[in-house]
């Protein structure tokens, strides 16, 4: 429990605007990760190098597309803390519901509260083996 | 709990044709997945074949059939039906009055039926050679498929190709071996649905041993006029594990003295008596590198490895094949062998590497549960538009052709992966704990590796 809700030290940049060329190509993007500070307030220009490529933020669920050529723009504040993948939602041939990427927004703190979960529960159990077998969690 | 008391289920199992009829819709879902995968469009998010085989069967095998029902899948499957009717000559059950003359009782007459059974048949019925009765080749054809997955998974035709070349070579089986040769020794599927089912709740075994130790004929194997003999090729009367009972239910069907139970039972109730087969211990370690390097590869960030894991033939993919084999059969199974070393105990390193490899069985299943899920909801808005438009030619049946991609439930994806993950790591652990107490080492390396094992597959999903 105390994993769960301790504080985190928060960074304390101020925020910032932020500007990213992204290229997007059969089927990756690049840069392909992503970090910025929460309240940052992010561009993300879309250069689409092959095909029509989109992009789309999971957990901010905003998108946008990009005909070859053309750059398109989706400027937003990265109010979220956390670690969110990107994909092209784009249909743009066999590996595109593997284009991915990841805007990781301050500290990803929840991977680091799960791997204290699991270090938790690994000393819980180590520390009495001896429990009840029904009681799995 | 014994699940056959309720009549209605036992009569609905032992009645051939609730099954049938489960068969044959199955077996036009496969056919057609396999039509449509070779006549539909290219585009794989629009083909039924990988729509439906990729993401709507993968979703429900891996997130409900094997962790609730073991082999339930296996008990539904189409793939090896017409190598069995053929093998049988039937469809439905063995014809009545062909055997009904025949008085049971003495061994004789049971080896009479039994060399009568085998000549009667027009196909070669012959026994799998000894060496290939375990499942290594099962461990080779997943991992055959496992380095094309990228394209397998993307590409309507080698889906369809894949599909209906499990169909043939199931088929010919039939026709050489007896039983199930293909589901036994063969299946690329099988191998971890079979290991994965030790974990659920479910089971299929015998109710009382003194019955069937008194029992001559054991028609459970051998079958009689009311059904086949196992065709799994196991002793139903010598079940204690899930992993190669079917749930073929024929052997409900045969048991004169209705001796055969399903029974609901605590979660990994089969682990408790850990196998030591190294075939099983390799399954297992196949599994767990399979889910952290899709983990990576296809979900990752790094187009690098896509592109190497797609470019089938290219250098690039097999540098990506060697680092494929060698995370799999070097990397887990070394770094497990170094924390075994740190054990003593009186059993053989071997013996203490197969037994302890138990533990990997609930980790790997909840690798799969918790990279499926990620998998599964982002894509699973295709079902319903391939559902209208399966070929991909523009129909409309259902109205839902034209539903926009939308990522489903992504609030609740990451704490339900942290939870499976946690989950598998807790149940994992408590399974080291009692295989390493069975071998007499502690288990306190294996709950480490698991942990480590655990904190890199987080970090890949999260
Ligand atoms: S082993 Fe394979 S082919 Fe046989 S029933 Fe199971 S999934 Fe189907
Ligand atoms: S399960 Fe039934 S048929 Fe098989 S040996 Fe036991 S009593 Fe006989
Ligand atoms: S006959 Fe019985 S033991 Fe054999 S696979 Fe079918 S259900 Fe399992
Ligand atoms: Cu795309």
């Amino acid at each position: 429990m105390v994993v769960a809700f301790a504080p985190l030290p928060v960074s304390s940049s101020s925020p910032q605007a932020r500007n990213f060329r992204l290229e997007a190509r059969q089927f990756a993007f690049s840069p392909s990760e992503l970090f910025v500070n929460p309240g940052d307030i992010l561009t993300l220009e879309l250069v689409s190098t092959d095909v029509v490529h989109g992009i789309y933020i999971d957990g901010y669920d905003l998108s946008v597309e990009a005909d070859p050529g053309r750059t398109a723009t989706l400027t937003f504040i990265a109010d979220k803390p956390g670690s969110f993948r990107f994909r092209c939602h784009v249909t743009c041939g066999a590996m595109h519901p593997f284009m991915i990427g990841k805007l990781t927004v301050g500290t990803n703190n929840w991977l680091y509260r799960s791997i204290g979960f699991s270090v938790l529960a690994v000393l819980g159990l180590l520390l009495f083996p001896r429990t009840d077998p029904k009681i799995k969690l | 709990m014994e699940l056959t008391r309720l009549s209605l289920l036992e009569s609905a199992l032992k009645s051939r044709y609730p099954q049938l009829a489960v068969f044959i819709v199955m077996l036009v879902g496969y056919i057609f997945a396999i039509i449509a995968g070779l006549i539909g469009t290219p585009v794989g998010s629009s083909n039924f074949s990988i729509v439906f085989v990729w993401i709507a069967w993968w979703a429900i095998l891996i997130l409900i059939a094997v962790p609730f029902f073991g082999r339930g899948w296996c008990a539904v499957c189409p793939i090896p039906l017409p190598g069995e009717w053929l093998q049988r000559g039937a469809v439905l059950g063995p014809h009545g009055n062909r055997w009904s003359s025949r008085r049971r009782g003495t061994d004789a007459d049971s080896v009479l039926l039994d060399r009568r059974r085998r000549t009667e048949t027009k196909w070669l019925n012959l026994r799998v050679p000894k060496m290939f009765r375990n499942i290594w080749l099962q461990n080779i054809s997943f991992l055959l498929l496992a380095l094309f997955s990228s394209v397998l998974l993307t590409t309507p035709n080698i889906t369809g190709i894949v599909l209906a070349a499990m169909l043939f070579a199931a088929v010919g089986l039939s026709m050489v071996f007896e039983r199930r040769a293909f589901c036994r020794y063969l299946c690329p599927v099988g191998g971890f649905i079979g290991l994965y089912s030790q974990t659920a709740p479910i089971e299929l075994r015998i109710k009382d041993k003194q019955v069937c130790v008194k029992c001559k004929d054991k028609p459970c194997y051998h079958g009689s006029s009311a059904g086949y003999g196992c065709p799994w090729d196991v002793f139903p009367g010598g079940l204690t594990r899930n992993t190669y009972c079917g749930l073929c239910m024929e052997c409900i069907r045969t048991c004169p003295h209705d001796n055969i139970a399903v029974n609901l039972r605590p979660f990994s109730a089969d682990l408790a008596k850990p196998s030591a087969r190294m075939d099983e211990a390799f399954k297992a370690f196949i599994m767990l590198g399979s889910a952290m390097i899709y983990a990576g590869v296809l979900l990752g960030p790094w187009g690098m490895f896509k592109d190497a894991a797609y470019n089938v033939g290219t250098t690039a993919w097999f540098i990506y094949a060697i680092i494929f084999l060698t995370i799999i059969f070097g990397v887990l199974p070394g770094l497990f062998t170094l924390g075994l070393l740190q054990t003593k105990g009186a059993a053989s390193l071997k013996q203490r590497f197969a037994s302890l490899s138990t533990a990997l069985i609930p980790l790997g299943l909840m690798f799969w549960v918790a990279f499926s899920l990620s998998f599964v909801l982002t894509n699973a808005s295709y079902i319903l538009a391939a559902l209208s438009d399966p070929l991909g030619l523009g129909w409309n049946l259902f109205d839902t052709a034209n539903i926009a991609w939308q990522p489903m439930l992504t609030s609740v994806l990451a704490p339900a992966q942290t939870l499976a993950l946690v989950v598998g790591l807790i149940w994992s652990a408590r399974t080291a704990q009692k295989s390493a107490n069975e071998a007499g080492v502690s288990p306190f390396t294996i709950i480490i590796y698991c942990l480590i094992a655990t904190s890199v597959m987080l970090w890949l999903l999260l």
